[in-house]
């Protein structure tokens, strides 16, 4: 469980273009579950990701990971805590150019010392289990939009972190792939991971598997739903 | 790219590792050819010793161009373009060649301490 | 041990192939970075090569040689010095030397004419008969047998025929070497019965050397008297100054090189803080990405130190150094074509290696340290 109490982001204080970009949050994110974050553009819903998954430190506030207080640690332990917990599929996949979408889902594992035929086979099993096993070998730059972004989550799920954060994941995608998105979200919503999606896109927001609603506006939550 | 050929494809550690080995073991087996090269060479160095003792050769045979150039150890302390004892002269080896030191003591032990 | 291991592996996996992804770049840094290591290695090895070699080949330079002096200048020396120094107590023998320099304008060179002791056996000459060294035969074209003429600088002439040349081994010390009897020398030179060149001393006792060279000028107070410690000084003094003066000109180079270095390593390109900022994002610790640039570092320093060191032996010992030839012959036409053998000295090496590889992870890591603590949230955006 997730739990953000008054939590508050500025950019820039005390200079001329400061922006509060998240005011004053109180949400509760349960385990299991997917959960959108909806909004206009600007109302900051990356943000609030960036947060969540310890990418980034409020200025104000707290935030609770299963009950205990992440949000002051020093960047060593958040490192640790984003590599134990949160697997990212970023807006843009960021996956990283001239290397193999193999090697791009093995890379989040590269620091934990895995060997390296186990890792290997455990990268392509997610490969194949997401269908783009055959694209393994592929450098990554030759991805279609639909391929990168499953390689992207494979990416995010090689260290079986049990919470799933991914922005605006549908941005460049036609109706087929958003549905298969979705299923993608069920499927690992039945795993047992928690799911964080951001996205403006009806089709997503919609969505049968979506269990939990919350639409920000402005840096603030206007509403969250159940 | 198959699968297969990927399979097989060397990972990066492993071509470094090679690279640094096939250099290492390059410039090993330089090393050990001039070990095994090395009776030859003293070989060599001491017939070129006998030589010089025989001769009483007092100087290596490198710049051939002036007295103190081709013969430091026996050159004058004071002779021309050296009339200060580290002054340039015209000979390119000049560059190359402290002139020698002590200068003017005309004397045993015109070195340095 | 094997987590950690593979983790390093991994590391390195990564470095190699990010190392691939910017071939030109990376490229160009590890050929200039080798070509710095091909130029300090090659004075390094050439230096110690040819310092060990001259060494060894004048350990057994006479004892003392005695100089006449006058006016700050040699003159030749007398038989009736000689007979004063025979008589000194610890001196066991005193061998008049006869030895020259003279310009051949035919081959535009400087020869060392000399005549070998009358005890040297291997050298013995008869009238007429003449052996050069490697370079004069060189540069005249002889071959033994045939004749050689020399013009004294009076005009004088002197027919030899060429009784051996001196093996190319110790060309080192005996390139530009005419050796001739003592007869055709004086009367070549003009030079009277009982005047000598210098005076090569031999002591009884070789620890008295320093106290006997005293004791003879006081009697002989216008003589010099060089002994092999001045020799071998003079020697050293010779080399280290060459080598150091090569060294304070290749300083600059290495100085241009750490600026490039620092330029290409710490010029952290837009993709580059993008990819770093991705690693973060997913779970390496800043540290896994500092080890990671190390090992990008280390790969390329480590490829360019072994690969311009081995292409300095190569030049060096294979090459006799071509390359810094014509910078050393300035205008000695007679360059001994000399055999050089691999003289390594660990320390050198241990320094070149201190001098290239150090600047450069100095310039490869500060800056990533730099990036590597930002907040990694960048990558969101
Ligand atoms: N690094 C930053 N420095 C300054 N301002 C920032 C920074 N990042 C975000 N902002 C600002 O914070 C606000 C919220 O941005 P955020 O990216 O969270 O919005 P968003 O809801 O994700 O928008 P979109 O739907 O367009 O992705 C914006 O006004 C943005 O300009
Ligand atoms: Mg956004």
């Amino acid at each position: 469980m997730i739990e953000l109490t008054e939590v508050t982001k500025v950019y820039g204080e005390g200079r001329p273009d400061r922006v509060e970009a998240v005011r004053g949050v109180d949400l509760t994110i349960a385990d299991r579950a997917v959960t959108v974050l909806e909004g206009p553009s600007g109302s900051g819903k990356t943000t609030l990701l960036t947060l969540i998954g310890c990418l980034a430190r409020p200025t104000m506030g707290r935030i609770r990971l299963d009950g205990e207080i992440v949000s002051g640690l020093p960047e060593k332990f958040l490192t640790e805590v984003r590599r134990r917990t949160f697997g990212f599929v970023f807006q843009k996949f960021n996956l990283i150019r001239g290397m193999t979408a193999l090697d791009n889902v093995m890379l989040p594992a590269f620091p934990l010392g895995v060997p390296h035929a186990r890792l290997k086979a455990h990268a392509r099993e997610l490969l194949e289990h997401f269908g783009v096993g055959d694209r393994a070998g592929l450098g990554v730059e030759n991805l279609s939009g639909g391929e990168a972004q499953r390689v992207a989550i494979a990416r995010a799920l090689i260290n079986d972190p049990a919470v799933v954060i991914a922005d605006e994941p549908t941005a460049s995608l036609d109706g087929a792939r958003v549905e298969q998105f979705l299923a993608m979200a069920a499927d690992l919503k039945a795993q047992g991971k928690t799911v964080i999606i951001t996205s403006h896109d009806p089709r997503i927001t919609r969505a049968s598997v979506v269990d939990a609603r919350v639409a920000m506006a402005d840096g603030r939550i206007v509403e969250a739903t159940p | 790219m198959t699968s297969a050929s990927l399979a097989s494809r060397p990972r990066g550690s492993t071509l470094a590792a090679l690279s640094t080995c096939g250099l290492v073991l390059a410039l090993g087996a330089l090393i050990a050819a001039a070990l095994l090269a090395r009776p030859a060479t003293e070989a060599r160095r001491e017939s070129g010793r006998a030589l010089a003792r025989e001769l009483g050769l007092t100087d290596p045979a490198l710049f051939g161009e002036a007295r103190y150039t081709r013969h430091p150890s026996q050159a004058d302390l004071a002779s021309a373009f050296q009339d200060a004892p580290t002054g340039l002269d015209h000979f390119p080896a000049g560059s190359l060649v402290a002139a020698p030191r002590g200068f003017g003591t005309g004397h045993i032990g015109g070195g340095e301490e | 041990m094997g987590a950690r291991f593979e983790r390093q592996r991994h590391l390195l996996d990564f470095a190699v192939a990010s190392l691939a992804r910017r071939p030109a770049k990376n490229l160009g840094l590890t050929l200039v970075y080798a070509l710095v290591v091909f130029l300090l290695g090659s004075v390094m090895l050439f230096g110690s090569a040819i310092r060990r070699e001259a060494g060894v080949m004048l350990a057994d330079a006479p004892e003392i040689v005695a100089q006449s002096m006058v006016m700050g200048r040699h003159d030749l020396a007398t038989g009736a010095d000689l007979e004063a120094l025979k008589g000194l107590r610890g001196i066991r023998r005193v061998e008049p030397r006869l030895w020259g320099y003279l310009w051949d304008s035919a081959g535009a060179a400087n020869y060392t004419v000399m005549v070998p002791s009358p005890s040297d056996a291997a050298h013995a000459l008869a009238s007429g008969e003449a052996i050069v060294g490697e370079g004069v035969a060189r540069a005249r074209k002889l071959a033994v047998g045939k004749p050689f003429f020399l013009v004294s600088p009076a005009g004088k002439f002197l027919r030899t025929r060429i009784k051996a040349i001196l093996p190319q081994a110790s060309a080192l010390v005996s390139s530009d070497l005419v050796l001739v009897a003592e007869a055709d020398f004086r009367s070549f030179f003009a030079i009277p019965a009982d005047r000598y060149t210098d005076f090569a001393i031999e002591v009884a006792n070789p620890r008295e050397v320093s106290t006997i060279a005293e004791k003879a000028s006081v009697r002989l107070p216008t003589y010099r008297f060089v002994t092999r410690a001045d020799m071998h000084r003079t020697l050293e003094a010779l080399f280290s100054w060459r080598e150091g003066l090569a060294l304070a000109l290749l300083a600059a180079s290495l100085l241009a090189f750490v600026i490039l270095a620092f330029d290409k390593a710490s010029g952290l390109s837009a993709e580059e803080r993008r990819e770093i900022g991705i690693l973060k994002a997913i779970g390496w610790e800043t540290s896994d990405v500092i080890r990671m640039k190390l090992w990008e570092g280390t790969a390329i320093s480590g490829t360019a130190f072994l690969a311009g060191l081995l292409a300095a032996w190569v030049h060096v010992f294979f090459f006799s150094a071509g390359l810094f030839e014509p910078v050393l012959k300035g205008w000695s036409t007679l360059w001994p074509r000399f055999p050089l053998s691999p003289e390594v000295d660990a320390l050198e090496i241990a320094t070149l290696a201190l001098l290239t590889v150090v600047p450069y992870t100095a310039a490869v890591v500060v800056p990533i340290w730099k990036t590597a603590v930002t907040d990694p949230d960048a990558v969101m955006r």
